[in-house]
């Protein structure tokens, strides 16, 4: 994730007229508006794959909180990502249920094929790979997400198919 | 980060394989899953077998009171891991006229490592948990209700929200629920990760929409919780089980551990690691771990031995093969040094070297810690580098005192909250049960002399 920000700090932030009603709607779901910050994170990074700076101050003054706030929330959440990605997030589960069933293999593998390390992200901007804890499926490691999508019981020779299915 | 990539095939665990007469005299959670044959996705199948029957009842019938009562006679005991009765739980919250608002609050959480057991209640049986938690927050007269849900469990929300949608048209969720005057509406927050969400103040603070850290307690969360008001937190394996209480009684309840524990109720129990057959089944609480991996899970996978087993999930100590006839409920498990926890054991086979495992482990905690506490954010790190030198056959002299020595500082009692105590009680269990294993990590000592220290 080694990349260059574009976005600079104090450009407005133009924010998308659904994106906003959406993250106006959450906050009916709350009696405080704070609440909504992570919504409102997910709401911005499901536009742009990452939340950029200049978002930071736009939710912040939707919830009527102060931009280090949201900033604090959104690094500590590992889900939400302050740095540009790829156009497809890899997390994979190397918690010890995974480790077990030998993660470690599978992981290796795809960082070979893909030619990076944890927490980089592929030249041509197809692939991020981050690690991540237990996914909850142990009985069916090893285990790794794609964006949204769970694959279980995973061999290093179904990599090529799965990441085939990922432009 | 869109893509047109088809979903791929919905998968759930094997539930109660090989397991007969499942009803729901035997298996309240899982009888209606496992009788159905699939997931229970719409309301009409779901109220054909009893659903929504509970609280139809409970606003009939019960008062708040006598909810709480029953819970509390069935002796109900959480299953997120710390086994606290539910019922002692409830009893604290403040109730009357003058109690102001109280929120009841769900714990889908799920990221202790081994454990997958609230995913299948949710992804098959949605409606359950939708009942179970209007149920709980009539009992302690709750305004709102929420499912905090892990950000990752895709299909759980999805089925979670279309159930919420279904049960408000059937006039089960919002105001005047079933004409009695009683209200409540119900919302699945999903979480953005990080597993110390999973405990219980870091998560009121992140739905707050605060960075997770833990809060000081007291006071508790029955006492000042979510928005400073009054909340009760509970497992989504917990809160399932109230249904059927109120439906078939305390007693009824008491009864299904067949007298082989103490504790009250089925547990589902899972195995993972390289079995034949890994899964969940709903069992009498107290069966043993011999019954759970060898008639069930069909044993070690051909050419395995079983070494040792992490009885409920990665912040449970080691048990060994010498432990596998014990009652797996809360006190026997307790008695003998570990934790039942989330009752889901993984095994760890001969091919492992246990120093690695041990790292592996001791890796999770360390970057799971929320930072709060100086012996947790840096004893953790510090533990993982000892392990990997010890792991590479490059430890020094002194470093398994200072192990041990970890074990003693990031105890019980010394933080915030029981993430470093859960991360010192595999480490602890191992040294205790591994040694030599660890021992042999230990650069000899001429080739310290000689210089080999540059780490
Ligand atoms: C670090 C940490 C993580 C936890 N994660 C979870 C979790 O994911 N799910 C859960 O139900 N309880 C979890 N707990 C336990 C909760 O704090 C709390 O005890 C539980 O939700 C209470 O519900 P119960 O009484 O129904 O078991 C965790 C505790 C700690 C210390
Ligand atoms: S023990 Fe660790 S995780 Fe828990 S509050 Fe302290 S620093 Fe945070
Ligand atoms: S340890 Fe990988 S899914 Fe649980």
């Amino acid at each position: 994730m080694n990349k260059i920000i574009l976005t600079q700090r104090g450009a407005p932030y133009e924010m998308a007229a659904e994106d906003r009603a959406e993250i106006e709607h959450s906050l009916h779901h709350y009696d405080d508006p704070r609440a909504a910050s992570i919504d409102a994170l997910k709401v911005i990074q499901r536009r742009h794959g990452w939340v950029p700076n200049n978002a930071i101050r736009e939710i912040a003054l939707i919830l009527q909180i102060p931009d280090s706030d949201v900033e604090g929330v959104a690094t500590f959440y590992n889900r939400i990502y302050r740095s540009p990605v790829g156009r497809h997030v890899i997390t994979v589960c190397d918690s010890i249920g995974c480790f077990l069933t030998g993660f470690e293999e599978v992981y290796a593998a795809l960082q070979q094929r893909l030619g990076i390390k944890p927490g980089q992200t592929t030249s041509d901007n197809r692939f991020t790979l981050i690690p991540t804890c237990c996914l909850g499926a142990c009985d069916r490691g090893p285990v790794l997400m794609i964006n949204d999508d769970t694959y279980f019981n995973l061999t290093v020779d179904q990599l090529d198919a799965l990441l085939e299915k990922y432009a | 980060m869109s893509s047109n990539v088809t979903r791929p095939a919905f998968s759930c665990s094997e539930v109660n394989r090989g397991l007969t007469n499942i009803g729901p005299e035997t298996h309240p959670l899982t009888w209606r899953y496992s009788t159905h044959g699939q997931s229970i996705l719409d309301i009409k199948t779901y109220e054909a077998m009893e659903g929504y029957a509970a609280l139809r009842k409970a606003l009939t019938e019960m008062k708040p009171a006598d909810v709480q009562a029953e819970i509390k006679a069935s002796g109900l005991r959480g299953r997120g891991g710390a086994g606290f009765p539910t019922g002692v739980k409830w009893s604290l919250i403040p109730m009357g006229p003058d109690a102001g608002a109280k929120y009841m609050v769900c714990n889908a959480d799920e990221m202790e490592p081994g454990t997958f057991k609230d995913r299948m209640l949710m992804e098959t049986n949605p409606h359950q948990l939708v009942e179970s938690m209007i149920v709980s927050a009539y009992a302690i007269q709750a305004k709102r209700a929420y499912i905090f849900l892990r950000g990752e469990y895709i299909e759980a929300a999805e089925r979670l929200n279309a159930a919420i949608q279904e049960a408000h048209a059937a006039g089960y969720l919002g105001e005047n629920i079933l004409g009695s005057g009683w209200g409540v509406d119900l919302m699945v927050h999903t979480g953005a990760g990080r597993y110390i969400c999973g405990e219980e103040t870091a998560l009121i603070n992140s739905l707050e929409g605060r960075r997770a850290n833990p809060r000081s307690k007291p006071p508790f969360p029955q006492i000042a919780g979510l928005w400073g008001r009054p909340t009760i937190v509970n497992n989504v394996e917990t809160v399932s089980n109230v249904p059927a209480i109120l439906l078939r009684g305390a007693d009824w309840f008491k009864g299904l551990s067949q007298g082989l524990s103490g504790d009250a109720g089925t547990k589902l129990y899972g195995v993972s690691g390289r079995v034949k057959h890994p899964g969940l089944w709903e069992l009498p609480i107290g069966i043993t771990c011999r019954e759970l991996l060898y008639n069930h899970a069909g044993g070690m996978r051909e050419g395995l031995e079983m070494v040792t087993w992490l009885p409920g999930g990665a912040s449970t100590d080691f048990l060994m093969p010498e432990h596998l006839d014990l009652a797996m409920d809360y006190d026997t498990i307790m008695k003998n040094g570990s934790r039942l926890g989330t009752g889901l054991i993984m095994v760890v086979d001969n091919r492992h070297n246990i120093v690695s495992v041990v790292r592996n482990l001791e890796q999770f905690f360390a970057r799971e810690s929320c930072g709060w506490c100086t012996p947790c954010r840096d004893g953790l790190p510090w533990t993982v580098k000892l392990l990997q030198s010890i792991e590479a056959g490059q430890g020094q002299a002194g470093d398994l005192e200072t192990l041990d020595q970890m074990t003693r500082f990031l105890g019980p009692g010394k933080t915030f909250c029981a993430l470093a105590p859960g991360a010192m009680e595999p480490l602890q269990s191992a040294l205790k049960f591994f040694r030599p294993e660890f021992e042999k990590g230990i650069a000899a000592a001429d080739s310290q002399q000689s210089g080999n220290s540059f780490r």
